[in-house]
C-alpha cells in the first residue's frame, strides 16, 4: 500500500507551509495583519500535522527510499522584502497551500476507499481550513497588487 | 479664563457639569419618558435677549440630541434641547451645553487658509492654497495614476460632504484610497450588522430602553459615550419595573456600578465570554428552535465553536466567576424583551466582529429582535459617523451597495455619468491603517485629511508623526483649529463649522437631523462641502457627456443627489426632504417617496438584507477576513435568512509577559470628546478634567508603592506616558488611560519629554473583518518616576 508515502507527503507539505508562514509574519513585520495572521496560520498547520501523526502512526511512514525525491516540495527560500517581495511571497505560500489542499483530496479519496472515518474527519477539517487560508492569500494579495504594481516604489 | 468668560444656565441645566445626568424623571416600562427641557444661555443673556433659535442637533456624540442655537447680534450664545425630538425629548448632556457652541467661537479659530514656504505654514488666499492643491494633484494623476491619493475624513462632517468626497474619490479621480476616523470608532458596528444580516442598518430605537425587561451593555460605558442616552436609563432604573442591567466592561464604569451582574472580564477575552453565553442559550433550551430554523444559516458552525466554551473554560479566561457567566445568560435567556447595545469595549479590542457577532447571534438565536424592548444597537462614537458609512466617505460604495455586485457599480456609473471602470470596485476599500501605511511607504504621496486629527488618535503616534513629516507626501489638512496634525501640513484650509453652515447628519439609531446655519463662520473659514466642490471644479471632473462632476450649488443640491443614490436601498432617504426635516425634529430613515412614516425598527418581519442581488456584502471568514465571494454566499440561498457566524477564540496578541506584566486599555472622560479640539475650549469642561491620568487597581498600586497623585511612567514595547495615578475599582492586572490627551495645548516637545497621548502606546494592530484598530489591549508596565510639576 501507498498511502504512507502520500502521508509522509502530506506531513512534509504541511511543515513547509507552516514554516513558510512564520517566515512570511518574520519578514513583512511591518504588515501587522500579514503578520499575526501568519503565525494564526501557522499553528493551524501545526495542529494539523499533529492530528496526521496519529493516523501515520496506524498506516506507517513511508519508507525512506520510496518516494520520488522530485514530490518534495520546497519551501520559500529567502524571504522578499517591500510591497512587490510582499506579493510574491504571499503568491509562494499560495502554492504551497494549494499543493496541500489537493495532496489533502488525495488522501481523502483513500481514506473513503479504506472507510476510515477518523480519517475522514480529519481530512474534512483539514479542508475547510486550508479553504480559508487560501482565501484569505488570494484577499490579501488583491488587495495588495494594484499598488504593488502600479504606485509602489 | 477665555474672552467669553463664564456661563451661567438657565434653569435644570445648572451645574451640569458636577450632576452629569440632570435630575431624574422616572417612568415605567412603556410609559412615555418625561420631557425635560435643558437649556443653557451665555452669562448676561436671558432668554428674552435672544434674536433667533436655529434648528440643529448635537454633534458632540452619535446620540444626536435634537436643540435649537441662540443667536444674538450673529454670535451663537447657547443652546437648549428639542422637546418634540424623539431621541432626547428636550435633554442636553455637559458636552451639549458647554461645547457645542462655546468649542465654535474661539480665539485660535483657523480664519486663513495656510501654506507651507520654506518649511514654516503662512498665511495665503484661498486662490494661492488651492491651486498649490490642484498642481499637485494633477501633477501625480498625471505621473503615477489615482493610486497615488489618499482621502482620510472623519466622523464628525455633515452627510453632504461626504457624499461630495465620496463622488470625488470614486468618480473623478478613481482611487480605492478614502477611508474617516469612523474606522476607529464606528467600523465594527457596520462590520458586525453587515455580516449577521448582510446590510449595514440599525436594527433596534431608543424606545426599546423604554420597553425592555433586561439590558445588555457589552463594552459600552454609556454614562460617558452618550450621557443623554443613560439619563434615559437612570430613570427606567428607578421607576417601577426597571429592566435588569448586565454589564462587560473591564473597569468599574458608572454603569457597571449600576448592574446586577458585572462581568469585568480580561481585556482582550470578550469572544471566549461571548462563545459561553452562546452555549449556555443552546444547552439551555432557550434558543426559539422555530425562528432560528426558519430565518437564520449557520447554526450547526456557531454549536461547534460555542460546544467549547463552558461556563467554567470562559472563566478561567476571562477572570470572571462561573456563576455570574451562569446568571448573565440566564437573564439573557430567559427575559422576554432584552435590549443589547455594543461599543469600543468591543470594537476596539481582539477579535472584535467576531466577539460583536455573538451579540447578534444571542438574539437571533431568541428571536429577539424588532420587536418593542426586543432589540440590538450596535452603537456608533461619533455624531455623522453614519452618514460617513452610508455615503461611501469610508471607502465602501454609496447607499450600502456592494462592491463585489457588477450591478451595483454599474447603477452608481449611471448615476454619475461615468465609466463603470473608473470606480474602483477590484478589491475591498483601503482601510485607515493601511493607508497611512502605503503613505509610508511612499506609494501615496497626496494625502487630503478632513475634520480629524491623527496624530493624536492613531495609534503608535510616533510612527504616524513621522509618516505625516515625510517631505515627499503632499498633505492637506482641512479642520477648524490648528491641530496637532494640521501643524505636519503642506496646506492648511480653514473650515466652518456646527451651526456656521447647513447640512443633515444621522444618529446611531438611523435618526435623520437638519443642522441649520446659525452664524457667519469666522474670517475666511468656508463649509467643507464648499472646499470640497471647489476641489472638483478646479479639477475639471466631468461625466461622459462633458457636464461637471458636481454640478451642486449648496448642500440642499447634494442632499437631492444623495436623496437618489440612496432610492431603493435599506437606508432609503428619498421620503426625506429638507423641509421635512423643518417640520420634524429627527426623522428615521429609510422613509421612501411618498411615505410619512419611517420604520421604527428594522426586521420585525424577519426578512434581511442577504438576497445576493440586494446585499451589501458577501460576507468575510471572521477569523482571518477573507472573502467569502459571490458563489458561496449565493449557494448557501440565504434570500433573506440572517447568517450566526463566529469565529475560534485566539485571545489579544500582546498577551502581559515578565517585562511588560500589566493590560493596558484606553477610553474616555465624560466631559471631552476626541483630542479634545472643542471641548477644551469649554472652560467649564476644561476645568472638570484638565489632564491626563491612568488609573491602577488597589492591588497593583500597593504592589509598586504607589498612592493616588504619585507620578508613574507607563511603558509599553512602542512608547511612554507619563501622568498622576488613579487609584479605582479597575479589574487587577489592567491599567487605564483616556485618550484625549495630544500636545495642542502643551509646552514644546511635550511629546519626548512628558507624553500624555495614550496611544504612544497602543498596537498598530486591527481586526480581520472590519479593520478596526486595536486600542484596548497591549503589555506595558509602570514605574514611579520624579517629574518637576
Ligand atoms: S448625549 Fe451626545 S448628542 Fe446629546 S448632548 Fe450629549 S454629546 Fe450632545
Amino acid at each position: 500500500m501507498k498511502l504512507p508515502v502520500y502521508l509522509s507527503l502530506l506531513a512534509g507539505s504541511e511543515q513547509t507551509l507552516a514554516d513558510s508562514y512564520r517566515q512570511v509574519a518574520e519578514a513583512h513585520g511591518d504588515e501587522p495583519d500579514v503578520h499575526f495572521l501568519c503565525l494564526t496560520l501557522a499553528t493551524q498547520c501545526d495542529a494539523r500535522r499533529e492530528r496526521l501523526a496519529a493516523v501515520i502512526a496506524r498506516y506507517g511512514a513511508a519508507p525512506a527510499d520510496d518516494e520520488p525525491e522530485r514530490l518534495h516540495t520546497q519551501g520559500l527560500g529567502e524571504p522578499r522584502t517591500g510591497p512587490l517581495g510582499l506579493l510574491r511571497d504571499l503568491q509562494d505560500v499560495y502554492l504551497l497551500a494549494s499543493f496541500a489542499d489537493v495532496t489533502w483530496m488525495m488522501v481523502k479519496q483513500a481514506a473513503q476507499a479504506l472507510r476510515d472515518v477518523e480519517l475522514l474527519d480529519l481530512v474534512a477539517d483539514s479542508e475547510r481550513d486550508i479553504e480559508v487560508q487560501l482565501r484569505w492569500l488570494q484577499s490579501r494579495m488583491k488587495q495588495a497588487a494594484p499598488q504593488a504594481l502600479i504606485a509602489a516604489r | 479664563m477665555t474672552d467669553e468668560g463664564t456661563t451661567v444656565t438657565t434653569g435644570a441645566a445648572r451645574g451640569r457639569v458636577r450632576d452629569v445626568w440632570g435630575h431624574r424623571t422616572p417612568f415605567g416600562r412603556g410609559d412615555r419618558w418625561p420631557d425635560r427641557a435643558d437649556q443653557l444661555l451665555a452669562e448676561g443673556i436671558a432668554e428674552e435677549d435672544v434674536d433667533r433659535w436655529v434648528r440643529s442637533a448635537c454633534a458632540l456624540c452619535s446620540n444626536g440630541c435634537g436643540c435649537d442655537i441662540a443667536v444674538k447680534d450673529g454670535r451663537m450664545v447657547g443652546i437648549r434641547g428639542r422637546i418634540d425630538d424623539a431621541i432626547n425629548h428636550g435633554r442636553l448632556g455637559p458636552k451639549g451645553l458647554y461645547a457645542s457652541w462655546q468649542g465654535m467661537e474661539h480665539h485660535d479659530r483657523l480664519t486663513t487658509p495656510l501654506v507651507r514656504r520654506d518649511g514654516e505654514l503662512v498665511p495665503a488666499s484661498w486662490d494661492e492654497a488651492m491651486a498649490m492643491i490642484v498642481e499637485r494633484s494633477r501633477a501625480l494623476l498625471d505621473e503615477v495614476g489615482p493610486l497615488s491619493h489618499g482621502f482620510y475624513t472623519s466622523g464628525q462632517l455633515f452627510l453632504e460632504e461626504y457624499y461630495a468626497l465620496a463622488v470625488i474619490g470614486k468618480a473623478g479621480i478613481g482611487t480605492p484610497h478614502m477611508d474617516g476616523n469612523t474606522r476607529l470608532c464606528t467600523a465594527t458596528a457596520a462590520s458586525s450588522l453587515k455580516e449577521t444580516f448582510g446590510a449595514d442598518g440599525q436594527p433596534g430605537c431608543y424606545e426599546d430602553i423604554d420597553e425592555c425587561d433586561a439590558l445588555f451593555l457589552f463594552g459600552h460605558n454609556m454614562a460617558a459615550t452618550q450621557t443623554v442616552l443613560w439619563s434615559r436609563v437612570l430613570d427606567r432604573l428607578d421607576g417601577p419595573e426597571p429592566p435588569v442591567l448586565v454589564v462587560v466592561d473591564p473597569r468599574e464604569t458608572p454603569v457597571a456600578k449600576r448592574a446586577v451582574v458585572h462581568l469585568a472580564v480580561n481585556p482582550g477575552t470578550n469572544l471566549a465570554l461571548m462563545l459561553a453565553l452562546v452555549h449556555e442559550v443552546l444547552a439551555n433550551g432557550w434558543a426559539d428552535d422555530a425562528y432560528v430554523t426558519a430565518h437564520t444559516l449557520g447554526l450547526d458552525a456557531l454549536r461547534r465553536e460555542a460546544e467549547q466554551w463552558s461556563p467554567e473554560r470562559a472563566a478561567e479566561v476571562c477572570g470572571v466567576a462561573a456563576s455570574d457567566i451562569r446568571e448573565a445568560a440566564r437573564i439573557f435567556g430567559t427575559s422576554e424583551r432584552v435590549l443589547s447595545t455594543v461599543l469600543q469595549g468591543f470594537y476596539q479590542s481582539s477579535q472584535a466582529t467576531a466577539a460583536s457577532c455573538q451579540v447578534n447571534n444571542l438574539h437571533l438565536l431568541r428571536g429577539m429582535i424588532g420587536r418593542p424592548g426586543a432589540g440590538i444597537l450596535q452603537m456608533n462614537g461619533q455624531p455623522t459617523a453614519q452618514n460617513n458609512r452610508e455615503t461611501g466617505a469610508d471607502g465602501d460604495l454609496p447607499g450600502f451597495r456592494n462592491w463585489e455586485n457588477p450591478d451595483h457599480v454599474a447603477e452608481l456609473a449611471r448615476l454619475w455619468g461615468v465609466d463603470p471602470l473608473v470606480i474602483p470596485h477590484w478589491a475591498p476599500p483601503t482601510h485607515a491603517m493601511q493607508l497611512f501605511r502605503y503613505v509610508e511607504q511612499g506609494s501615496i504621496r497626496f494625502l487630503w485629511i478632513s475634520a480629524t486629527n491623527p496624530a493624536v488618535s492613531l495609534p503608535q503616534l510616533s510612527r504616524i508623526r513621522d509618516i505625516l513629516a515625510k517631505p515627499e507626501t503632499f498633505v492637506v489638512v482641512q479642520d477648524l483649529f490648528l491641530t496637532e496634525t494640521a501643524e505636519l501640513a503642506d496646506v492648511v484650509l480653514p473650515a466652518a463649522g456646527w451651526g456656521e453652515k447647513t447640512g443633515t447628519f444621522t444618529n446611531a439609531t438611523r435618526t435623520v437631523h437638519l443642522s441649520e446655519q446659525a452664524v457667519e463662520p469666522p474670517g475666511e473659514a468656508r463649509a467643507d462641502l464648499d472646499i470640497f466642490l471647489d476641489y472638483a471644479r478646479r479639477m475639471d471632473f466631468r461625466r461622459d457627456d462633458g457636464r461637471p462632476l458636481l454640478e451642486w450649488a449648496g448642500p440642499d443640491d447634494a442632499y437631492r443627489a444623495w436623496q437618489e443614490c440612496s432610492r431603493g436601498r435599506p437606508c432609503d432617504y428619498t421620503g426625506i426632504s429638507y423641509d421635512d426635516l423643518r417640520r420634524e425634529s429627527g426623522i428615521q430613515w429609510p422613509r421612501r417617496e411618498g411615505e410619512t412614516t419611517s420604520i421604527r425598527r428594522l426586521y420585525a418581519d424577519a426578512d434581511f438584507p442577504t438576497y445576493p442581488e440586494y446585499c451589501e456584502t458577501y460576507g468575510h471568514d471572521l477569523a482571518t477576513g477573507a472573502d467569502v465571494g459571490e458563489q458561496a454566499f449565493s449557494a448557501q440561498r440565504p434570500d433573506g435568512r440572517a447568517f450566526l457566524k463566529a469565529a475560534a477564540y485566539s485571545g489579544p496578541h500582546e498577551p502581559p509577559d515578565d517585562g511588560y506584566p500589566l493590560r493596558f486599555t484606553t477610553g474616555r472622560s465624560v466631559y471631552h470628546f476626541h483630542t479634545r479640539t472643542k471641548t477644551a475650549r469649554s472652560p467649564e469642561l476644561d476645568a472638570a478634567a484638565p489632564s491626563v491620568w491612568v488609573e491602577l487597581a488597589e492591588a497593583d498600586a500597593a504592589a509598586r508603592g504607589l498612592g493616588d497623585g504619585d507620578m508613574v511612567e507607563v511603558r509599553s514595547r512602542r512608547g511612554r506616558l507619563v501622568a498622576p495615578v488613579r487609584v479605582t475599582g479597575i479589574r487587577p492586572g489592567t491599567v487605564f488611560a483616556p485618550f484625549h490627551y495630544g500636545y495642542w495645548d502643551a509646552p514644546e516637545s511635550a511629546e519626548q519629554r512628558r507624553p500624555t497621548a495614550a496611544n504612544e502606546l497602543t498596537i498598530t494592530e486591527w481586526d480581520p473583518v472590519s479593520k478596526q484598530p486595536v486600542f484596548k489591549t497591549a503589555a506595558v508596565r509602570v514605574t514611579r518616576v520624579e517629574v518637576e510639576r
